[in-house]
């Protein structure tokens, strides 16, 4: 079986001196095309580091990644990531930050009048056209991270990895936002890695969930399917009674098999 | 974010006042009283001061330098003798016997030119000091030594080197505020954000790219504080530089005066080199308030 997106067999070692830390083991994961899927676990975990693997931002020890069949080392548009901290340059407005993006992915086979509607289209899917002169610093956290989605969006990556997105946000914000990426992802069928630390975010948002053990040497513990139908509403699924198995044993694996004994 | 705006009650008009209103006219804002006074008031809180302390230094130098015998001139006899070269900064009367306006233009020039071989040579090295390990072990020993060494210390050789005042002046300026030019446009590019470089990388961003676009920006606000050191010093530098190359400048201008013996023209020249230099510090320093708006991040 082909899967659209492979993480295949991957060790990442940490060597510092003499010292070598295994953070991941043996990771095998394989994704279909337009299938969201969330890795959850206790921070320290690693899972910050398999996305950067996908991303090529980081490079496997041992194994690899493919995309299509093909193997990925270096980081590139067709994996856009959505970052913890939105990483928005500061000194360009919302609008030449989405254009930065647009501009170099799709200097070829578009005209300037196209790329600039395609970057307002974005903008607008995420709702943020209006503040499309602002500069980073004068919108909310919440609306930063809307522009960074605008901004990997408009890549039309073919896996979108967003990396605690909504980590950073308050509650309400944060409940504002994940209806707005169920929307999209509904809209546009992408597919989706996201790691997150939530586990009502993760059971509301994925169609699988990956629970990774505790580090040193993590590994996937358990593979959930979510068998909840979309379009999903927050209001109606929360009472349902899949979603709330679907939450006890996430977290089951997360509290009481593998436990977080630092932070105790 | 789309909620229905609340319904309120459709405004009910007002019955009309029964009773006679009584109405006072409010007085007029009048233009001078509102706007004039205080703007003349926060100018004088700022210019007042210095204003008042000058004038304390120049009638204590007064007072020190007004018995026969005194060594410097007093700021009178300084007016008397000097008059013509301070009330116009630009008058010719002979190959060698022009206006200071002149004189500070020709070091100008000089500066300009030699400040902006630093500015240029000195962000390219910052950044490759900045961005390469390798570079920064080879080089920045090299500079920290370099760098210490006096801008006068450097004319002999470059004297040798160029067999000219001009050039070896320009050369000066140059070595003299490359250093904290390279030395803060490195740290620039070593502190940029890893979250920067991340989205770089993802975007594919090209080496050319990655300089205009996010290297440059990002280290804006350090590279103009070298370039703001730089300026100062390589001010400091033109005027001892021509003190010994001669030629027009306004340095030469002091050796002359003092190998003449004409005092109170040093103390004009001084005067002018201050004001000068502070322009061109504050000059810097809006360029950078003007270009790094908007790099401060979150």
């Amino acid at each position: 079986m082909t899967a659209y997106l492979k993480i295949d067999h991957v060790d990442k070692t940490f060597t510092r001196g003499s010292q070598e830390t295994v953070v991941l083991k043996d990771i095998t994961l394989s994704i279909e095309r337009g299938e969201y899927v969330s890795i959850i676990g206790h921070s320290g975990c690693g899972k910050s580091t398999l996305l950067n693997i996908v991303a090529g931002l980081t490079r496997a020890t041992i194994g690899g990644v493919l995309l299509e069949e093909r193997e990925v080392n270096d980081p590139g548009p067709d994996r856009a990531v959505v970052f913890q901290n939105h990483s928005l340059l500061p000194w360009l407005t919302v609008y030449d930050n989405v254009r930065l993006a647009v501009d170099k992915v799709f200097s070829g086979s578009k005209s300037r009048a196209e790329r600039d509607a395609w970057t307002m289209h974005n903008l607008d899917l995420v709702q943020m056209g209006h503040a499309k002169d602002k500069r980073p610093a004068e919108i909310s956290g919440g609306m930063k991270q809307r522009v960074g989605l605008a901004r990997a969006l408009a890549m039309e990556p073919k896996v979108l990895l967003l990396d605690e997105p909504f980590g950073a946000l308050d509650a309400l914000t944060r409940a504002h936002l994940q209806d707005s990426v169920m929307g999209i992802h509904q809209k546009l069928g992408n597919t989706v890695l996201m790691i997150t630390h939530d586990v009502d975010e993760a059971v509301l948002l994925s169609d699988r969930i990956v629970m990774m053990t505790n580090g040193p040497a993590a590994r996937i513990g358990e593979v959930l399917e979510v068998p909840l139908a979309r379009p999903r509403r927050r209001l109606e699924v929360a009472s349902s009674p899949a979603y709330l198995k679907c939450r006890q044993r996430v977290l089951e694996f997360l509290y009481e098999r593998h436990r977080f004994i630092e932070a105790a | 974010m789309n909620m229905p705006a609340l319904k309120t009650e459709p405004a009910v008009p007002l019955p009309a006042p029964t009773a006679e209103v009584l109405r006072f006219d409010a007085p007029k804002p009048d233009f001078f009283k509102s706007r004039v006074v205080p703007a003349l008031g926060r100018a004088a809180v700022r210019v007042l001061p210095p204003l008042i302390t000058l004038g304390l230094i120049l009638t204590v130098w007064q007072v020190l330098c007004m018995k026969p015998g005194a060594t410097l001139p007093s700021p009178s006899k300084i007016w008397s003798e000097a008059y013509e070269l301070i009330i116009d900064p630009f008058f010719v009367a002979g190959p060698q016997d022009i206006g200071l306006g002149w004189r500070v233009l020709t070091s100008l020039q000089r500066v300009a030119i030699g400040y902006g071989f630093a500015g240029v040579i000195g962000i390219l090295l910052g950044t490759l000091i900045g961005q390469s390990v390798w570079a920064m072990r080879g080089l920045d020993p090299i500079f920290q030594v370099l760098r210490t060494i006096s801008p006068l210390a450097w004319l002999p050789i470059s004297l040798a080197a160029f067999r000219d005042s001009q050039p070896s002046a320009i050369f000066v300026i140059f070595i003299t505020s490359v250093w904290p030019i390279i030395i803060n446009t490195a740290v620039g590019i070593r502190n940029i954000p890893q979250d920067y470089r991340n989205v770089a990388a993802v975007l594919r961003l090209n080496h050319l790219e990655f300089f205009y676009k996010v290297m440059i920006p990002s280290a804006a606000p350090y590279i103009f504080t070298g370039l703001r050191i730089g300026i100062g010093l390589s001010w400091l530098a033109i005027v001892a530089a021509e003190m010994l190359t001669g030629g027009v400048g306004i340095g030469f201008f002091i050796w002359d005066a003092w190998n003449s013996s004409r005092l109170s023209d040093i103390v004009v020249a001084l005067v002018y080199i201050g004001l000068v230099g502070f322009v061109l510090d504050r000059l810097v320093a809006a360029v950078a308030t003007f270009v790094t708006r908007g790099t401060a991040a979150n």
